[in-house]
């Protein structure tokens, strides 16, 4: 086990080179992720807001309303 | 920026950007199927690169690097490929999804990249000696990083973000250029870098018993990419989303204001 570990004498360089790879990649998809996140959170907030406006407006259906919002 | 040209590119998007749903039902399908096979290769292929593969009788356990070095090379410069392939069908018949898979591509090629140079320098300081050499192989991928990395600003550079990635994809098609460099760089200026042994015309001239753990690290980089792509696509299609639904709104309340005075 012990020997595993050293590598050979070669530890900082074999362990550091997955160190390197595991927390580029894994930092990325943590952090593509966060930012699906919230971009799709800021994107229910508008919703919301759109949603509370035309009700505001006494549910009066508006023109640009009708293009057929994308929906997720 | 005009608001006419604000309103046209906004009712494209809408149009353009109807279709992809069906795109990614389908991706969403597959996703988790991935990440298995991500989760399966690693579980196969990093016990055998870092126990059951014999240190090398020159290089013992630094040899170990290879199995995450190599991959990595081989992602950096198939990343670029798709990307540039993407940009070609995106500038030629204004596919929004392959513009969207593009400037997706970017981060999870530079991450690559990344990762090779810093696996091969830690690996350069055992075997030759050094971290680093101006040597043909060396130079020429890092200039791929920067190539990413420009990608990525470039994307971002425009207060429009459909022209960003347009331009975006216009730079990655000229890049393209760098991948021929990359792989004859190790016969034209032959310094300090291997030369292939792999993807030979003569086949394969590593061992055997060294290849097969390589490929399966090699696959599961591989499926990692398009696991990771599948994430970014849908980031960069809701930040599509955002803005259209941003200008919409902005719009609206211009036009409430104008009525209510």
């Amino acid at each position: 086990m012990a020997d595993f570990f050293a590598m050979g004498g070669y530890a900082a360089y074999v362990w550091g080179s997955y160190l390197v790879v595991a927390l580029v990649l894994g930092g990325l998809l943590v952090w593509s992720r966060q930012q699906l996140k919230s971009r799709r959170a800021a994107l229910a907030r508008l919703k919301a807001q759109e949603d509370r406006r035309t009700e505001i407006a006494g549910g009066e259906p508006e023109q640009t309303n009708s293009t057929g919002t994308p929906q997720d | 920026m005009p608001l006419p040209q604000d309103e046209r590119t906004t009712v494209q998007m809408f149009t353009r950007f109807a279709q992809p749903a069906r795109f990614f039902a389908l991706a969403d399908r597959i996703a988790p199927w991935l990440w298995g096979l991500v989760i399966l290769g690693l579980a196969v292929g990093l016990p055998w690169a870092l126990i059951f593969v014999q240190p090398d009788y020159q290089q013992g356990d630094t040899v170990r690097i290879m199995y995450v070095h190599v991959p990595a090379a081989w992602m950096a410069m198939f990343v670029y490929a798709s990307m540039a392939i993407a940009s070609f069908v995106a500038l030629v018949w204004r596919h929004p999804l392959a513009e969207i898979a593009a400037v997706a591509s970017a981060p999870i090629g530079a991450a690559f990249t990344f990762c090779a140079l810093v696996t091969g320098s830690l690996w350069g300081k055992p075997m030759w000696g050094t971290y680093w050499e101006w040597d043909g192989r060396m130079t020429s991928v890092l200039i791929l990083f920067f190539i990413y990395l420009a990608h990525i600003a470039l994307s971002q550079a425009f207060e429009d973000p459909a022209q960003g990635r347009r331009i975006a994809n216009i730079f990655a098609l000229v890049g393209v250029l760098i991948l021929p460099i990359i792989k004859f760089s190790v016969e034209w200026w032959n310094t300090l870098h291997q030369s292939a042994s792999v993807f030979r015309m003569d086949g394969p001239t590593i061992e055997p018993s060294m290849l097969w753990p390589l490929l399966i690290m090699g696959l599961t980089f591989q499926v990692l990419y398009f696991a990771l792509l599948i994430v970014r696509m849908h980031s960069e299609m809701a930040a599509v989303r955002l803005r259209s639904s941003r200008l919409a709104l902005m719009r609206r309340e211009q036009t409430s204001e104008a009525v209510a005075s």
